[in-house]
């Protein structure tokens, strides 16, 4: 590890705030919450992955006794033509985001919601939904990415036409599936080709993923007859979700309340919302606060899994390594609704290298399956991975170590990035050196059927607002008030740079996520921002605090501002006595004398910083291939990251043990399986297979620390690069053990059985 | 349809008796009929271990037993694990080696390490991956959880 600069709480490890609560059972998340009084919400769903809507008959269901409410999209208020859901949340068109709450007269996914109940009881909810009729006129469904684009496939939106970020001579005359097309160029492909001694074009295919948070969506709502809605939910978007709820539901923001219970994971997938908005007009139908959560199923077959993806790549390279072009060719699965992140995929696979001649043409696709969310550093896994695989490919046919290769190649400040500006400092060259010089590669593989490889990862990282307030107690203590929900250990990593800050102990400092109405806005947790934008508050209030803590001191002292101190460990020195001596408090002590000295200190910041760093990533993976029954088992995995500065070593770790994880899975086990019908036959967590305990070994991870000079204490977000580089890392590993260059993923022990004994 | 029947069981040592509708399964019961929420909900068919509990001493997944069965019973949950004042061990190993993130599926872990460690004091790292294989973590990688179990066998074997 580089330890840039001597901290003294940044870079510890104290036990979490909020630990104890968790490992005691006593943590609040949203499925946990009760109300007096309260109904339980249901959803119907559609059993068909692409159907007309004829007819909805919720009669014998509101007979039911104990049935109080039930609801469709014709409930929700109209609002005037063309007004977006709101500045701050996700570009969704008002009528795609609430067509997602409930279908309005076309089903587009097999579990798309049409209808929710209400209920006094969760068995009689779900007793109702098998009586409300819905009449379909079943459509045939288009499921697959490069079909959904042909000229004769099924038209999910009859009012969807192309956008393409070059403009275009004609507007497209024709509603098309292809939501949307960009670009990204530099240079002269062909040229780059024509200047190459190898050129390697290959196709790949990834399936949609999900998230796999154990925590199933949930969200209870009280409308009250005075008009305000409370929503009590987990979600990693507290703030979007209240603006989107006054947007949808058409009442003013500060009618909305967003209370964010703890969050059982999210990884993006909470980004979006699905039962709010329900229960809100259950609530307000029935005049009881209406609990609603999700089953297992309906959270594979209804929420965002990630894209399904079509990539065609072809790179261009010398006999040294060097490489001349990149040519790639993206379409991504956005589902039922636009809004895939293809752009995540094209930056990924041109990011880490310095390849003069690049062209990026990526697609948003709509076809019939759940509206896709984000999924840590979205898009950018299956973009990224092609780009490893042909770059091993091609070190392997020259003779080249695949860290060479890219040590060759890689990019370093200053180069230019290809879709424009320069890069800043960034650690892909030091990641790759710590890959060369780790014990891991360094190690001989032994036995047979095993092999090794490696792969890179980029992600941009993001900023954007955050407010948070601090307030110092007499004792010496301070309060820390948070708005952006804490999904992986941010109240200790928040609560760590307030107290490097201000010279006190992580312990000192007692973090507070609070609710929509108790801070001003934080946009989402997400973009692995919060340790970095929420860092940056805990700084700007640790250095206002001081400000004000200077300015007591001197009013006790009867001195000037400016002869007063502050020193790091949180000192306060002052102007010599009329005796000589020296004058000082510490922080605790000067606490104590805040009453009477003009009042508690109490100070808050707004902060928007486009000062992020990005990541890189390398990781090097050994498997073992078992030629008798496919199974894949990964046997040593290392991760190094340039994570900037490791606030809380441990989660940062985590961190990235946790992304390599999911990374694995998607490589090796976890699949969406479509029957032609459009219905998922795998949507229990037994089949859709995410790795287990058994299925990994310890992962080693390097923390590479190249200080981010747009924070204060040099943070990069760490929670997303980690995800890229395990699919080319493995797909490598295996094609080094057997000698098979898998182009599709996940590779299933059938798929190694198939392709090693093909007659 | 629905129908009510009265439950007598112990719950952290404590007798407890509570009204259950016959179709509640014991996680159902423990979360909306008497207030324990610590078991948690991921699947509801046995695949992810979140709502581990040990019913007279056997680790079972709560969701898959009713709560009907559980009439008589001696049962442990999260929320009896630490005893006054002080954290059990295995809680102690999870927040030292930051053995969760998300903590949704500590509880379950808890419960199934607490089981292991009572029939197998001194498991090797596979013996701890295999047992532990019933739980689901998406956030953790297990590393951690690994070297957490590893942890607080050391200190209970003392």
């Amino acid at each position: 590890m580089v330890a840039a600069k001597e901290y003294k709480v940044i870079g510890t490890r104290p036990i979490r705030h909020d630990g104890t609560d968790k490992v005691t059972g006593r943590a609040q998340y949203g499925a946990d919450i009760h109300l007096t009084g309260m109904l339980f919400g249901r959803v119907k769903r559609s059993p068909h992955a692409h159907a007309i809507i004829k007819k909805i008959d919720a009669s014998k269901a509101l007979a039911l006794p104990g049935v109080k409410a039930v609801i469709t999209n014709a409930d929700f208020p109209r609002p005037p033509e063309g007004v977006g859901v709101t500045d701050e949340g996700p570009p969704q068109p008002w009528r795609f985001q609430v067509q997602n709450f409930l279908a309005e007269n076309k089903a587009l996914y097999r579990g798309h919601a049409v209808a929710a109940v209400a209920a006094t009881d969760v068995h009689i909810a779900e007793d109702a939904l098998a009586l409300i009729d819905v009449e379909y006129e079943v459509l045939p469904p288009v499921l697959d990415v490069r079909e959904a684009m042909s000229d004769n496939a099924p038209i999910l939106h009859d009012d969807l036409f192309t956008k393409d970020s070059a403009p275009l001579a004609d507007a497209p005359a024709k509603a098309s599936n292809i939501a949307a097309h960009t670009q990204i160029k530099r240079g002269d492909v062909e040229k780059g080709f024509a200047e190459a001694d190898i050129v390697l074009e290959r196709e790949f295919t990834t399936t949609m993923y999900h998230q796999g948070y154990i925590e199933p969506h949930n969200g209870t709502a009280y409308w009250g007859r005075d008009g305000h809605l409370t929503v009590w939910n987990s979600s990693q978007a507290p703030f979007v979700f209240r603006n989107t709820l006054s947007s949808v539901l058409q009442i003013p923001a500060q009618k909305v309340t967003v209370i964010p219970l703890e969050i059982g994971g999210g990884f993006g997938g909470k980004l979006y919302m699905y039962l709010e908005p329900l229960a809100a007009l259950l609530s307000k139908q029935t005049g009881k606060p209406v609990k609603m959560t999700m089953t297992r199923e309906e959270v594979f077959e209804s929420t965002g899994p990630t894209s399904g993806t079509y990539v065609r790549v072809k790179v261009g390279a010398k006999n040294d390594g060097t490489l001349t072009a990149m040519e790639a060719y993206m379409a991504y699965e956005a589902g039922a609704f636009p809004g895939s992140p293809v752009g995540g995929g094209m930056n990924g696979i041109v990011a880490p290298y310095n390849t003069p001649n690049v062209l990026v043409d990526g697609y948003d696709v709509v076809l019939n399956k759940p509206k896709t969310a984000a999924y840590r550093a979205p898009g950018t896994p299956a973009g990224e991975f092609p780009g490893d695989a042909v770059i091993n490919e091609i070190a392997d046919m020259i003779g080249m170590d695949q860290i060479e290769i890219r040590l060759k190649n890689a990019v370093k400040e200053g180069d230019e990035r290809p879709w424009g500006g320069n890069w800043g400092p960034i650690g892909v060259v030091e990641c790759l050196e710590a890959m060369k010089n780790s014990p891991h590669y360094k190690s001989e593989l032994q036995g047979e059927n095993r092999g090794r490889s490696v792969a890179l990862g980029y992600w941009g990282n993001a900023g954007l607002e955050t407010s948070s307030s601090a307030s110092v107690n007499a004792d010496g203590s301070v309060n820390l008030v948070l708005g952006s929900v804490d999904i992986g250990g941010s109240r200790p990593a928040l609560a760590m740079q307030l107290a490097e800050t201000l010279g006190i102990t992580a312990e000192e400092v007692w973090p507070r996520i609070v609710d929509t109405d108790s801070v001003g806005f934080n946009f989402f947790t997400a973009g692995s921002r919060t340790a970095f934008a929420g860092g940056w508050a805990a700084y700007e209030l640790g250095m206002e605090i001081r400000k004000q803590m200077v300015a007591r001191a001197a009013r006790i002292w009867e001195c000037k501002e400016d002869e007063v101190t502050y020193s790091d460990d949180g000192v306060i020195h002052g102007p010599k006595d009329s005796e000589g001596k020296d004058r000082q408090l510490t922080f605790k002590e000067l606490s104590g004398q805040l009453n009477r000295t003009g009042g508690i200190i109490d100070v808050s910041v707004n902060i928007n910083k486009s000062s992020v760093g990005p990541s890189f990533a390398g990781h090097i993976a050994d498997v073992e291939v078992d030629r008798d029954t496919g199974k894949v088992q990964v046997t040593r995995y290392t991760a190094t990251q340039d994570v900037g500065t490791a606030i809380h070593p441990s989660y940062v770790e985590g961190q990235i043990q946790g992304g390599v994880a999911q990374g694995i899975g998607m490589a090796l086990t976890e699949e969406y399986h479509y029957g032609a019908d459009g219905r998922m036959q795998n949507s229990t967590y037994l089949d859709y297979r995410m790795p287990t305990a058994l299925d990994l070994p310890m992962i080693e991870t390097i923390l590479v620390e190249v200080p981010n000079p747009g924070h204060p204490y040099g943070v990069r977000g760490v929670g997303e690069v980690c995800i890229v580089p395990p699919l080319g890392a493995v797909q490598g590993a295996i094609a080094e053990a057997i000698g098979v260059r898998f182009t599709d993923l996940p590779i299933q022990p059938q798929d190694i059985i198939d392709a090693l004994y093909d007659e | 349809m629905s129908e009510r029947i009265v439950i007598t069981t112990t719950i952290n040592g404590e007798r407890q008796e509570f009204l259950a509708d016959t179709r509640d399964s014991l996680l159902e019961a423990l979360r909306d009929r008497v207030g324990l929420t610590g078991a948690k909900e991921g699947c509801n068919n046995g695949n992810c271990g979140a709502c581990a509990v040990i019913m007279d001493g056997r680790l079972v997944n709560s969701c898959c037993v009713l709560a009907a069965e559980v009439e008589g019973a001696e049962l442990l949950t999260i929320e009896g694990v630490a005893s006054e004042g002080e954290l059990h061990p295995i809680q102690q190993s999870f927040l030292e080696e930051a053995a969760l993130q998300c903590g949704i599926c500590t509880p379950g872990f808890i419960m199934s390490t607490k089981a292991l460690l009572e029939t197998n004091p001194d498991p090797t790292e596979h013996e701890i991956r295999f047992w532990l294989s019933g739980n689901l973590c998406r956030c953790t990688g297990y590393d951690k959880i690994v070297r957490a179990v590893q942890s607080a066998a050391e200190t209970m074997r003392g």
